[in-house]
């Protein structure tokens, strides 16, 4: 098996757009904080960027094969690092989800969402039937369940749920029979009363008060409407680079975080929207054209694991900033400023980089 | 490496395409999202953004200050702060009014039923909840910035008037507009607003305010104010500056006199209506209005039985006593009845229809036979009481009206009273009988129903004294269309009555005592009672309780004058001992003044007053700012009340 893929080779265009993505990030996050305590952000996101694209390639070097051969000892790093965080996990904003690493604190939930990806990707690629029996897809829900619960407990809804799509999506291009999907769907509306029951009060209010934002003015449902005022206000052309009243004066809750489309769309209006999203749907567009180019069903399940955990990030958090649901704490990919967040979409396009790699090998 | 993965190139192309198809139709979903908020709505939240970073502060245009003729500050303005509590958040008011009351010294009932009484008013307008703050108030305010976003400062201006109730009469008070005139204003007062309550400041209420400027600031999440990010101002249009006809060293002399009496003091210019001096007393401190008058202080001036809050040289309507004396004179000269050659007999006191009428003089001897100088000078009451027997309640009532009696005078302040001139109709229409004719002979000597204010009788004998010339009384200096009411009176008439009134003073009249050296200082004492006798003693209330009334209203010179002082002591028995040497000081004063003028050494200062804070007062920089072009239009837009005394 040759194994020399060169620089030729890479998907220079989903470079370019990742590139643009980050950007507009850098850009915002620095338009965000310069006149705050938080001054210097962007610096730090930059070396976040630099350490991502590093470990991108890196990871793109080697074969996703022997990667994918090591799936059920990565499993059990990923459950194991889970448990550690609970056991002795640093806690920050109220929930256990960090451990120290490199003298960072680093989300442990990241590392394991990536796992997941390769773990399912492998589970998916075996499964030799073009329809998806039910045993097989229990089998996927239970290799999902188990890290899921464990992230449930730290708190995190946000990775939990992102987990989720990535077994939709594996399961769907498996062969996901459409009996079973209605089935799942049904059952999955009879359990939300139980979910309801489990959820943290935290949680609940997030929903009421985005099924009732009136009644919450100055919690969740008040993030949520300075949200709407940002993004509003901003009109088609945007108040500017560094004009936006709701992100300047803080009124946007974590303007440089989980909220920085809100900041954006502010200050760049409908028009830097469209640039944004625009990008977004090209990178997942992008994967989905890498995916259908992978050599093998391994590679193509892969790369679209990857592309369900991006896709649903782009849509649940955008649409929180706009107020179509509810507030679940999941950054905007490479736009939102985070180590760990960051890192974690490098890993992800390193494994798609990786698949591109080896298309024609063989 | 295991070979798990081999012959397995087969991919689900279509399901692969139909995520591609989800990801267009979700990308356009969240732009549909957007374009929802930013193009559809983008008003709608350009305006909320707006209400959150920008808080709009009044700024409060000062008033006008008021000065005397010479450019003298009168009443001035000084800068303060008050608390304002900002209420658009009505569950964050609720939370944080316990520590809003603690914090600001306040009590948390009044503060809950101030809310309850303003709230009719439109959430987005403070209210003033504390309108003095003290340094610990403005420390408190600025510490709690973020946990109680809800306070505001707001810089005003406090009216300053002279200490001592100075001229507080004329000058009026201002006070808080209450929440029913807020209500009337059509948006244009707010809650904690000034305006003139009485006086000067009620009567050019529309001249002094000025138009309310609007600070706009950027505050952050947290309500903090962002200084570097400057916003468009309204500024504030200060109220226009109004220049008096009082003179303050006349003024200073009056209030002097008037010191721990009660009664007043008027000084006009017949020649022009000008009033020079204008006291009432007792009088309030209109500083101690200033602020916030509480419920207990007024409470306890309205029932003040010596009302302090009554202007007496508008408001006092009394019995002019023989002061009125000049309007029978002026009446019989007129009408020749009875002729001008009549004499009566006074032996002390004179019968009529079955009862018998002292004369002042009465248990001292008699006036013997008196013409009309000597009942005049000699002021002798049964002169006048045979006068007013021929001349009847109509004539009498007639030439009294004509004289200015019984109608308001039309001087620039509110609530002035018009006296009262009895007539048969008047009896007919108030107690629905007949004219007593006896009522006549008491009117005759300006007792009985008959009464005036201090201020008619300044007008009456000024303008008796002028030829007939009768000038509004006013106190707006250059006002434009000072009403002018001319009486035709005889030359004789009007020789004959300041003759009289020049013997008062100056031929051993009841006047002689305050005679002055080298002025034709000339005048008419009275001293009326306050009920007659026989009231008196069904009441049973002792002398002293209800003494005369002292009234003096003299003039300089005696023909034309200058200036006519109108002079009342209630309770102080002798016109011409009581209220005499107060008109005489006053006309003394204006006399000095104007030989100082004369010889050019004369430079207005003040004596000794200082305003209520200690700032010593001060000559205003420009005393012709009154005559700006824009200020004079707008006082010719005011002009004074109609003149209700007419010919």
């Amino acid at each position: 098996m040759k194994d020399a893929p060169g620089t030729r080779d890479y998907d220079w265009w989903l470079v370019a757009i990742l590139a643009a993505i980050c950007a507009l990030g850098v850009i915002e996050i620095y338009s965000a904080t310069h006149g705050s305590a938080l001054v210097g952000m962007h610096t730090k996101q930059i070396r976040w960027l630099v350490v991502g694209v590093v470990l991108m390639f890196a990871l793109s070097r080697v074969d996703y094969h022997l990667i994918m051969d090591q799936a059920p000892v990565l499993y059990i790093i990923g459950i194991v690092a889970l448990l550690a965080v609970l056991l002795v996990g640093h806690t920050r904003f109220g929930a256990k989800r960090w451990i120290p690493i490199l003298g960072e604190f680093l989300q442990v939930s990241e590392l394991v969402k990536l796992i997941i990806i390769i773990v399912l990707a492998r589970f998916f690629a075996e499964v030799r039937t073009d329809e998806l029996s039910l045993q097989d897809l229990i089998k996927a829900g239970l290799i999902v369940g188990l890290p899921l619960a464990l992230i449930l407990k730290q708190p995190d809804l946000g990775t939990a749920l992102v987990l989720m799509p990535m077994l939709v999506v594996g399961a769907f291009l498996a062969g996901l029979q459409w009996k079973h999907a209605a089935a799942i769907v049904l059952i999955g509306v009879m359990m939300l009363p139980v979910g309801w029951h489990f959820m943290k009060p935290y949680q609940k209010e997030r929903v009421t008060s985005f099924l009732h934002p009136e009644e919450d003015a100055k919690g969740s449902g008040y993030q949520v409407l300075q949200s709407k005022i940002a993004v509003g206000s901003g009109g088609f052309w945007g108040k500017g680079f560094g004009n936006g009243s709701q992100n300047q004066l803080g009124y946007i809750p974590v303007r440089y975080s989980d909220f920085i489309m809100s900041a954006w769309a502010e200050e760049q209006g409908f028009k830097g929207v469209l640039l944004a999203l625009g990008l977004y749907m090209a990178l997942l567009l992008r994967l989905v054209q890498n995916a259908q180019r992978a050599k093998d069903r391994a590679g193509m399940f892969l790369v679209m694991g990857v592309a369900a955990a991006l896709g649903f990030h782009v849509l649940v958090n955008v649409a929180m900033v706009i107020g179509a649901m509810p507030v679940t704490g999941i950054p905007l990919p490479l736009m939102s400023y985070g180590g760990s967040a960051t890192l974690f979409v490098f890993l992800a396009i390193g494994l798609v980089m990786n698949v591109r790699l080896r298309r024609f090998v063989n | 490496m295991s070979y798990w993965f081999r012959n397995d190139n087969r991919l689900p192309q279509v399901r692969l395409a139909a995520a591609s198809y989800v990801i267009v139709g979700m990308i356009t979903l969240l732009l549909l999202g957007f374009w929802k908020l930013q193009v559809i709505d983008a008003d709608k939240y350009g305006q909320l953004a707006e209400r959150n970073r920008v808080r709009s502060i009044p700024i409060i245009a000062p008033r006008g200050r008021m000065l005397d003729r010479d450019g003298r500050v009168l009443v001035d303005n000084y800068p303060s702060f008050s608390v304002l509590l900002l209420r658009d958040d009505a569950a964050a008011v609720e939370k944080n009014l316990p520590a809003i009351a603690d914090g600001l010294g306040l009590s948390l009932d009044d503060l809950k039923e101030q809310l309850n009484n303003t709230e009719k008013l439109p959430k987005f307008q403070p209210i003033v909840i504390k309108p003095e703050a003290t340094p610990a108030d403005v420390a408190f305010i600025e510490s709690h910035r973020a946990d109680i976003p809800l306070l505001e400062m707001l810089m005003v201006h406090r009216r300053r008037y002279l200490p001592g109730g100075f001229m507080s009469h004329a000058s009026g008070y201002v006070g808080e507009v209450s929440e029913q005139q807020i209500e009337a204003s059509n948006g244009k007062l707010r809650p904690g607003d000034f305006a003139g309550k009485s006086g000067l400041e009620r009567q050019y209420n529309d001249l002094l305010v000025g138009t309310d400027g609007m600070r706009r600031v950027v505050v952050n999440s947290v309500g903090k104010e962002m200084k570097e990010m400057r916003l468009t101002q309204q500024e504030a249009i200060p109220g226009k500056q109004i220049q008096l006809t009082i003179d303050y060293d006349l003024q200073d002399v009056a209030e002097k006199a008037m010191e721990g009496k009660k009664g007043a003091i008027v000084a006009l210019d017949p020649r022009t209506g000008e009033v020079l001096a204008f006291v009432s007393r007792p009088a309030p401190d209109p500083n101690d209005f200033a602020i916030r008058v509480s419920k207990e202080e007024w409470q306890r001036l309205n029932e003040d039985e010596d009302h302090p809050l009554m202007n007496r040289v508008t408001q006092a309507q009394l019995a002019p006593g023989s002061v009125f004396k000049i309007v029978m004179a002026t009446a019989m000269l007129e009408t020749k009845v009875p002729p001008e050659n009549f004499t009566a007999y006074c032996p002390g006191y004179a019968n009529f229809y079955g009862r018998m009428f002292k004369c002042h003089i009465y248990g001292k001897g008699g006036h013997g036979e008196v013409g009309i100088h000597s009942a005049i000078v000699h002021s002798c009451d049964v002169f006048f009481y045979n006068v007013g027997m021929r001349l009847g309640i109509d004539r009498i009532s007639k030439y009294a009206k004509m004289l200015g009696l019984g109608s308001k005078t039309g001087i620039d302040l509110p609530s002035e009273e018009p006296g009262l001139v009895p007539s048969e109709e008047w009896v007919q229409r108030v107690f629905h009988h007949k004219w007593y004719p006896g009522s006549t002979i008491s009117v005759a000597i300006g007792q009985g129903a008959v009464t005036a204010t201090p201020l008619q009788l300044a007008y009456m004998v000024g303008g008796v004294a002028s030829g007939g010339i009768f000038k509004q009384p006013h106190l707006l200096k250059d006002a434009p269309n000072v009403g002018e009411v001319r009486v035709d009176l005889a030359e004789d008439t009007v020789e004959q009555v300041t003759q009289g009134m020049y013997g008062v003073v100056n031929e051993g009249g009841t006047g002689g005592a305050v005679k002055l050296q080298g002025i034709e200082f000339c005048g008419k004492s009275g001293s009326a009672q306050v009920m007659s006798n026989n009231e008196r003693s069904k009441l049973g209330k002792s002398l002293s309780q209800n003494k005369d009334n002292a009234w003096f209203v003299g003039y300089a010179p005696r023909r034309n004058p200058e200036i006519v002082v109108s002079a009342l002591v209630e309770g102080g028995e002798h016109g011409a001992l009581a209220s005499g040497p107060m008109a005489r000081d006053i006309v003394k004063a204006y006399y000095d003044k104007k030989a100082k003028k004369g010889q050019g050494d004369y430079k207005a200062d003040y004596q000794q007053h200082k305003f209520a804070n200690g700032t010593p007062t001060e000559v205003a920089e420009e005393p012709k700012a009154v005559s700006k072009p824009d200020q004079s239009t707008a006082v010719l837009a005011a002009g004074l009340p109609k003149k209700p005394h007419a010919n």
